[in-house]
């Protein structure tokens, strides 16, 4: 057994042989769709034009992004890059890049509005930059809403003339959804800034739920009582596990659907020809009319044996050609000041209705409210999503009573700030 | 494809001789009375002795070479002590990867604050445990602190007694049926064996693609003209699920564990009851029941753990919803160490030592049922 | 035929129903369905593309719309039955749909564009198997790799379990000595300790001992199974002693005992061991996801893992696979289970 173990180890050696030499850049990536060959071609082309780095791009699931990645973090290991969700919380593994970029200049002035996302509190550091911004927005079903012969509700139009449009749609086409939200604290929080919620207490600790946030909670769940909005996907999961409304809307079930910008490469394949579907950006409430924004960044890691060559990677992919052809065959919305400007996106798609949709989310960016726009670069704003989908998602399946669940959230929230400490 | 025996250095053919003479049982080569001859040679029954030789040469070698070191470790050690090598490799395993983070996990549970590792932590004495246990009323969990944890706890209770009631009732019927003089029995051993094979994952989707709303179950209903039902949203529903995909998934381990001892009962005992005519319910409950009790304890014992600890294909398959009606302790202490946004180490720590010390409790009280039973049965 | 018959139809009164051959008649059939059904309404959704797959009402064979090539336009059009103003129906193409109506033609004479209401028309099936979900995983990612890293896993851990447990249920079951029960306590105590549960003190062990991202610190953790040292240590207990004091007279070392007479006696449980290592090893999926993150190193599980991103899983890839990494499982399985009643049998007494 013993030779058999050596040979064994040997082998494994040779085969891993690919162990860290300098040069080596890891890069951890998880896909939603096509991300992965596009990034694979890039990293092709990188290594073409900077022969002397060696780029390895590790696949994997985005649940070992959300749970195996900081912890490998907290132990010191984990890769050179990574492509990551939660950036305020892991901020202070982030690499400062800002020595070693080539122009910080160029960094500030083009992914400076999200550097504040991935930094800790008061720092000054760039960490990375945003591989895609996607703001939430809601879709309607426009065949649908033909047949009904229920004009589409206009751009000013409120959460309520939304639910009474879709649910006379729903009426008179017997379509079992007249609305749908995703499952998720992060996409009902763009309806709840609308009516006037303000998570941030002034201490920037979270404050309770105040009476904007309770009352598009109540007609949430009133409405889910009523048959108006969908109750399937919020019910079927506990805790905070996500979960999109997004095969309903494709099997032509749905008549308006809130998700977001990152849906339009799924519509587009799945949905085909069969119907017309156009997104309409975020109904409005008494405060505003607003989406909220989110997406994935690439960040450096501080753990890196290789800092040079991970801020040789970076710069290269923060380049504004590449930004703008990753984002045309992705078909994401750019992160970058100078792309977003310039505007002529090319998005690299046969539907037109795809087309069409992105153009009205890069639109809608630029009526996001200022609370919005801060909210993901608090650290507490994961915490608060969590303690919402999960109480509200019982209080659906009928475990809770609105007003409990209103206590427990605040309760749950408290208690995680009082964990925290410091 | 037994192993082919070796030259055993033994002195006095004879010995080994009288060896072969011992009658075996019958398990060991179907009624083939020996696989030693007196020269200490070959398996006379093997067809082709040359390509077995040939294949287990190296081994051989290498087993005579591990042999000289042990003879003497065996001189120095004595016999009892050779029992430690032969475990030792085993517990260093459990030890190390087992037993320590049970351990660390311990000392983990009486800890506060979010760092991940044990060293940046507090010590907080057993607060996570009060907390846990604050309730007003420990059978209503919307009055606890922690109302997930006590929706777990019951929530797994019920699965448990449920579960594994019907684990054993439907796989006690499979093993009888599958004892029978049925024909192409491996097939239809293999087909209730085939979930078993399948990663809970699988599992999971599989279920879940077909009693979704969109799902296969309700296309059936809808063509025999009844009405299709949501049935992953419907609480009790998705209950009485998770129980029977459970039940799909593991049935066909347990029937073989047990058609394995249904197939140790001697066949003369079966005989002599249908000779005296005896009704075919008295020779289960007088006859297969009492000699089947001790594999069925094992099977009780096996199913119990496996019950409590319940989470892969569930989770696929209802992610513990809706609500929280299918939320098990082990999601439960999952998603608050590591899973969600809000999480809690320590608190799913003291959550894991507790399900630990219930399942030893559970387990010793059964060890100890099944012993006294063995001791009434003897006769 | 009527051996066929015969020999569906065997019951055990020779003569007659008895309730007890209906029963298990009835089980038989239902477990067939049951336990078969799902895995092969699995391997035809595998077969479906994504569009098919989210569609409701759900068919069990995969389906897409017909096409047909007609002339004068370029991409093929698809199919469908249209109903007629004067009430028949007739198989069009269409061409372009324009919000509730759809400008179609016949195929064969592409002259005439009829108007049908979308509401009007159903569109023509055919079958079509979507192999590209089979295909495309390997030009994506490195499946052989995975593949390899999966079989290495998978063979390597369960010759060092074998042997392993095999020693261990020997001490346990032909060995007097104090601490006995407490080391068959300890075993069972380790089966109640689930993965998830130890998943954060087991990580910095394993970063500890330096077994992060290799291939041996997915092995080494899983080759103490409780399971085998149960089901070896009671068919060990079937041995007769005799035997074993024999060979002590005969001056073979307690290495020898256990090489030359204890295991060739065990092999059927070790079969049994066999196979269940096999399956679990090659569908082991959150350790080797806790331990690795080279991709290089990927077992197949892992790897498949990829198609499940934050906003959309892939389903019609991960049916593909999760099909393909159950033949081996599978073929394991049939080549050895018939040594599993026999394997089993010994671990049944006492």
């Amino acid at each position: 057994m013993k030779t058999r173990s050596l040979v064994a180890g040997l082998a494994l050696a040779l085969l891993t042989s690919t162990a860290a030499h300098a040069g080596d850049v890891r890069i951890m990536w998880y896909s939603d769709g096509v991300e992965g060959e596009v990034m694979k071609d890039l990293v092709g082309r990188f290594m073409k034009e900077n022969p002397g780095i060696s780029v390895i791009l590790d696949n994997v699931a985005y649940s070992v992004i959300k749970e195996q990645l900081p912890v490998q973090l907290e132990a010191g290991n984990g890769p050179d890059i990574a492509r990551v969700t939660a950036i305020k919380e892991l901020s202070k593994h982030w690499l400062d890049l800002r020595p070693l970029v080539k122009d910080a200049k160029y960094w500030d002035d083009n992914f400076g509005s999200q550097a504040d996302w991935m930094r800790p509190d008061g720092s000054n550091q760039i960490s990375g930059f945003m591989t895609q911004i996607t703001l939430t927005g809601g879709y309607a079903n426009k065949t649908l809403f033909d047949q009904a012969g229920v004009p589409i509700p206009g751009p000013k139009a409120t959460w309520e003339d939304w639910a009474a449009a879709s649910k006379k749609v729903q009426e008179s086409q017997q379509v079992p959804f007249a609305m749908a939200i995703d499952r998720s604290g992060h996409r009902i929080t763009a309806p709840l800034l609308s009516y006037g919620a303000n998570y941030v207490g002034s201490d920037g600790k979270p404050a309770p739920l105040d009476k904007g946030a309770k009352d598009y909670l109540t007609k949430f769940v009133g409405w889910a009582d009523d048959g108006t909005v969908s109750k399937d996907v919020w019910v079927s999961a506990a805790g905070s596990t996500y979960r999109a409304a997004a095969d309903d809307f494709i099997n032509g079930q749905l008549a308006f659907y809130y998700s977001g910008s990152w849906q339009v490469a799924n519509l587009a394949t799945k949905i085909g020809n069969n119907f017309d579907w156009v997104a309409v950006g975020s109904p409005c409430g008494p405060a505003a009319c607003t989406g909220m924004p989110g997406g994935a960044a690439l960040v450096a890691v501080k753990y890196t044996k290789n800092q040079e060559d991970v801020a040789t990677v970076m710069d290269w992919f923060a380049q504004e050609k590449i930004v703008k052809e990753f984002s045309e065959r992705t078909l994401f919305l750019p992160g970058h000041k100078a792309v977003v400007d310039k505007g002529g996106l090319d998005f690299k798609s046969d539907n037109e209705q795809a087309k069409a949709a992105l153009n009205v989310f890069v639109e809608s960016t630029k009526t996001t409210s200022e609370a919005a726009l801060k909210l993901p670069g608090w650290r507490w704003s994961d915490t608060v999503y969590a303690a919402i989908v999960t109480r509200i998602g019982q209080t659906l399946a009928g475990e809770l009573k609105i007003d409990d669940a209103f206590t427990r959230i605040d309760a749950d929230i408290a208690q995680k700030v009082k964990d925290a400490g410091k | 494809m037994p192993l082919a025996p070796f030259d055993l250095p033994l002195k006095g053919g004879d010995r080994l001789g009288a060896l072969s003479r011992l009658h075996m049982p019958s398990h060991f080569g179907g009624g083939e009375t020996t696989k030693f001859d007196g020269n200490g040679g070959e398996d006379t029954t093997m067809t082709t002795p040359s390509l077995s030789a040939i294949l287990m040469a190296p081994i051989n070698a290498i087993m005579r070479i591990i042999d000289a070191p042990l003879r003497r470790l065996q001189k120095a050690t004595g016999i009892g002590g050779m029992a430690a090598f032969f475990l030792a490799p085993n517990m260093l395993i459990f030890g190390i990867f087992v037993l320590l983070p049970l351990v660390i996990n311990f000392v983990y549970s009486m800890t506060g604050g979010t760092a991940f590792f044990l060293s940046e932590r507090d010590f907080i004495g057993g607060a996570q445990y009060s907390r846990l246990f604050e309730c007003q009323n420990y059978l209503d969990p919307m009055s606890c602190q922690e109302d997930a944890f006590w929706t777990a706890v019951g929530n797994t209770f019920w699965f448990v007694v449920l579960q594994v009631s019907l684990m054993i009732l439907t796989a006690l019927i499979t093993a009888l049926i599958l004892n029978r003089e049925l024909a192409a029995r491996s097939f239809w051993r293999a087909v209730f064996f085939f979930p078993v094979l399948l990663s809970p994952v699988v599992v999971g989707l599989i279920w879940k693609w077909i009693l979704q709303r969109q799902g296969l179950l309700n296309f059936g209903l809808y063509q025999f003209g009844m009405d299709p039902y949501t049935w992953l949203t419907d609480r009790s529903w998705t209950f009485a699920a998770t129980i029977g995909v459970s039940l799909w998934a593991h049935m066909g381990f347990y029937a073989l564990i047990i058609l394995a001892g249904l197939q140790a009962i001697p066949k003369d005992l079966y005989e002599a009851a249908e000779m005296d005519g005896t009704k075919p319910a008295r020779v289960f409950w007088r006859i297969t029941l009492p000699l089947l009790a001790p594999n069925l304890l094992v099977v009780v014992v096996l199913a119990l753990i496996k019950s409590v600890q319940v989470f892969d294909e569930i989770y696929v398959l209802t992610g513990g919803g809706p609500g929280t009606s299918t939320l098990f302790l082990t999601q439960y202490i999952y998603e608050t160490g590591f899973a969600s946004a809000l999480r809690n180490p320590g608190l799913a720590a003291a959550a894991s030592i507790l399900m630990g010390g219930v399942l030893v409790v559970l387990t010793l009280i059964q060890l100890g049922i099944g012993k006294r039973g063995e001791n009434k049965g003897k006769r | 035929m009527g051996k066929v018959a015969r020999f569906i139809l065997r019951r055990k009164g020779g003569k007659g129903w008895h309730w007890t051959d209906v029963f298990t008649w009835v089980w038989l059939v239902g477990g067939l369905i049951i336990m078969f059904g799902p895995a092969v309404w699995l391997v035809f959704s595998s077969l479906k593309t994504p569009a098919a797959l989210a569609e409701f009402p759900p068919s069990i064979l995969p389906y897409v719309t017909s096409q047909a090539t007609v002339e004068g336009y370029d991409k093929p059009l698809m199919l469908y039955d249209a109903k007629m103003p004067d009430g028949s129906t007739r198989v069009l193409a269409e061409v372009r749909r324009i919000g509730l109506v759809a400008q179609m033609v016949d195929p064969k004479a592409p002259g005439e564009i009829f108007k049908v209401n979308i509401n009007d028309r159903a569109p023509v099936r055919t079958m079509s198997f979507a192999t590209e979900n089979y295909t495309e995983p390997f030009v994506h990612f490195d499946f052989l790799r995975y593949l390899w890293n999966s079989v290495f896993v998978t063979v390597v851990a369960t010759v060092i379990t074998l042997v392993v447990n095999s020693m261990a249920a020997f001490a346990l079951s032909k060995y007097e000595f104090k601490g006995r029960s407490l080391a068959m306590l300890v075993i069972l105590a380790t089966l109640m300790v689930p993965l998830s549960v130890i998943m954060v003190p087991l990580y910095s062990i394993i970063s500890t001992l330096g077994l992060f991202n290799s291939l041996w610190g997915v092995i080494l953790p899983t080759v103490a199974t409780p399971t085998g040292v149960f089901i070896l240590r009671q068919y060990m207990l079937t041995i007769p002693d005799e035997l074993i004091d024999a060979a002590r007279m005969d001056k073979a070392s307690e290495w020898q005992i256990y090489w030359r007479i204890v295991l060739p006696l065990t092999a059927p449980a070790l079969a049994v061991l066999a196979i269940f290592s096999v399956v679990w090893r090659w569908n082991d999926f959150l350790w080797p996801l806790i331990v690795l993150s080279r991709r290089e190193l990927y077992t197949l599980q892992v790897g498949l893992s990829i198609y499940s991103g934050e906003l959309n899983v892939q389903w019609h890839f991960i049916l593909a696979m999760t099909v393909v990494t159950m033949i081996p499982v599978v073929l394991v399985f049939i080549f050895l289970q018939r040594f599993i009643t026999t394997g089993i049998a010994g671990t049944g007494l006492k």
